[in-house]
């Protein structure tokens, strides 16, 4: 069996984002950029699964759809143990443009379960993993918090409204990953990050798609009115406040 | 023309969310001078369809089969794409929900339609198709055009009003295509909590955060939460410590919501903790740190010790309630 982990690269998850070009674009200066939070769990787990023996697993591939800027982003999946990754050079301008390039890729490739993550942390997009399935015609399942193979098939827990669900489904398949999937995402040892250096990063032309949708603009939240303090010693000023000044409970 | 809504069920059942969507649908429908129809698939009751009629749908389609008996993404969409082609919708809206995020990303590609998920606001403009969604978690929101004739959204929960109108709809009764040979999707263990309110339908959370020290002082969290009607939630390292169910942690990780009102206490209110739960309509914190960045997101704030005020705030609500 083959393994392929689809990476997004997104600003680490602390960046306080500004914009410039008149909210026309991400300011970069200073952003550390990450592994999509989900994606470094998606990782931890296919080389959890890949640790063991019995699921009999050739390799884990990561793929990426990017310019050459996120290659110490894809560098680092190699270094906590992907054995190769896939580079398609191209913007990802949109999640429809993403997953065309991902299925392309795919094609004549031969992975039995792919993960992607459930939003990257940048658009929010919660949109490649379930584009990428229907475009390749596989099974996805969603809201994924759990993956084992057993027979050949995937034995996938997922998240549904007030508990879950265990299904099985035949590879390939999609699993589009939520919390619960690894504890911790496994972090790069000195070792590892020796090996990424020699481990194979193909680069791959992108074929012509357009994008289906564009960003305008970006704007900020609104500022929140100060908060209003009550007395420790009277919390029933609070429920006060609540009752008839915000008028919520 | 048409704006087609799905309208998911839960056993039989509508709840706010739907309504939030219809009403939404109802008034894209009405900026495209259109209508909206909403699509059921699986059992419902004719008296809980015609609620949806309440909040806008012009008409109602009733999709049943006997042998739907699982979730499945592709045949969902097979369903959904069907009924989309034969009403001519020019837009199609889903819930930004876990089952909303499953379907509408495949609806897209089998439609060829541009999907932008977890809208919170109506349309700025129909020509170009103009919506506004959250992006970076909830440190920035963006406008983004939908560039394709036909158009996906999904609807981020508690975003939009619940409006009803004096509208009259029909109900129509119709055949969800379903091939139960080619579903591959088999369902083997179903774990269901009963009778608690579920997070992400709650209007008011009560949160706690490893300012609670340890579990054994939850206590007053959970006697609040009932008082109130609400939900419990909390950080991520409470629900990693194991002090309370992985099901309640909220943040960037956990599940994002936004209820009328959320309670933060001993949260220090650190980025990714934010994300799941900055939409929220108002935020009161409780924390011994008067720095605490949770004080930024919040409207009201008690700075102190949790374990002090907690019960005092505790019997403030039971004197409200007269319980
Ligand atoms: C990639 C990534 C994703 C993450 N995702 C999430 C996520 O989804 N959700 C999440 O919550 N976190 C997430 N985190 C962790 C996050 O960064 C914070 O570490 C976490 O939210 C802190 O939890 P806390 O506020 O409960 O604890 P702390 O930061 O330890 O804060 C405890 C607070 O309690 C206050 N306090 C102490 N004693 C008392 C008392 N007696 N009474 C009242 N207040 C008191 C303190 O002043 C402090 O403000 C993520 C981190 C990373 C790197
Ligand atoms: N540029 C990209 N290259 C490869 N995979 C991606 C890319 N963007 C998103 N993904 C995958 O799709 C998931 C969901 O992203 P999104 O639909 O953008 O919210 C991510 O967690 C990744 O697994």
């Amino acid at each position: 069996m083959k393994i392929l982990v689809c990476i997004s690269n997104v600003p680490d998850t602390t960046t306080k984002v500004k914009f410039i070009d008149d909210f026309k674009k991400l300011d970069i200066t200073g952003i550390q950029w990450v592994i999509n939070p989900w994606d470094e769990l998606s990782l931890t787990r296919a080389l959890e699964l890949k640790d063991d023996t019995s699921n009999n697993i050739q390799s884990v591939t990561v793929a990426h759809v990017g310019l050459v800027g996120a290659e110490p982003t894809i560098r680092k999946a190699l270094a906590i143990g992907a054995d190769d990754a896939i580079r398609v050079n191209a913007e990802p301008a949109d999640a429809w443009l993403v997953a065309s390039q991902l299925a392309n890729v795919l094609k004549g490739e031969s992975y039995d379960l792919i993960f992607c993550g459930i939003e990257s942390s940048d658009f929010n997009g919660s949109s490649v993993g379930g584009m990428l399935a229907e475009l390749l015609n596989y099974p996805s399942v969603s809201s994924v918090s759990n993956v084992k193979l057993e027979n050949g098939q995937a034995v996938i827990t997922r998240e549904i409204d007030g508990g879950k669900e265990i299904v099985t489904v035949p590879v390939p398949v999609v699993a589009i990953v939520q919390k619960g999937i690894a504890k911790e995402p496994r972090i790069a040892a000195m070792r590892g990050i020796m090996m990424a250096r020699t481990k194979l990063l193909k680069v791959i032309e992108p074929v012509a798609v357009d994008s289906l949708t564009e960003v305008v603009n970006y704007e900020m939240p609104k500022p929140r009115a100060a908060c209003k303090f009550v007395d420790p010693e009277n919390p029933g000023q609070l429920v006060e406040l609540l009752q008839n000044e915000a008028k919520i409970i | 023309m048409s704006v087609l809504i799905f309208v998911e069920n839960w056993d039989g059942k509508f709840k706010k969310l739907s309504f939030e969507l219809v009403s939404y649908g109802a008034k894209v429908a009405e900026m495209l001078n259109t209508d909206a129809v909403a699509l059921s698939v699986g059992q419902v009751e004719a008296n809980e369809l015609e609620k949806l009629g309440r909040y806008g749908a012009a008409r109602i389609l009733s999709a049943v089969n006997d042998n739907i008996n699982v979730f499945d993404s592709q045949a969902f969409t097979s369903i959904i794409a069907g009924f989309a082609q034969q009403e001519n919708a020019e837009v199609v809206l889903l819930s930004n929900n876990n089952t909303g995020k499953a379907i509408a990303p495949r609806l897209s590609v089998r439609l060829k339609a541009g999907l932008a998920a977890g809208v919170s606001k109506l349309p700025l403009s129909t020509n170009p198709f103009n919506v506004y969604k959250k992006v970076y978690s909830g440190n920035a929101f963006s406008n983004v055009i939908i560039k394709t004739d036909l158009k996906i959204l999904t609807l981020a929960q508690n975003s939009y009003e619940v409006t009803e109108t004096a509208g009259k709809s029909v109900v129509t009764q119709v055949t969800a295509e379903w091939n139960s040979a080619t579903v591959k999707t088999r369902v083997t263990e179903v774990q269901k909590q009963t009778g608690k309110i579920l997070l992400t339908d709650a209007d008011v959370v009560v949160s706690g955060g490893r300012g609670m020290k340890s579990a054994e002082n939850w206590g007053p969290i959970v006697e609040l939460a009932e008082l109130l009607g609400a939900a419990t939630a909390c950080s991520r390292p409470v629900s990693d410590e194991g002090w309370r169910p992985h099901e309640e942690h909220t943040g960037q990780t956990g599940k994002i919501i936004a209820p009328n009102l959320y309670f933060a206490i001993g949260i220090s209110g650190a980025t990714q903790h934010l994300a799941g739960v900055s939409s929220s309509k108002f935020i009161v914190a409780i924390n011994t740190d008067k720095d605490a960045p949770i004080f930024s997101a919040a409207q009201y704030g008690i700075i102190g010790d949790a374990g002090k005020v907690l019960p005092k705030l505790v019997e403030a609500v039971r004197e409200l309630k007269g319980k």
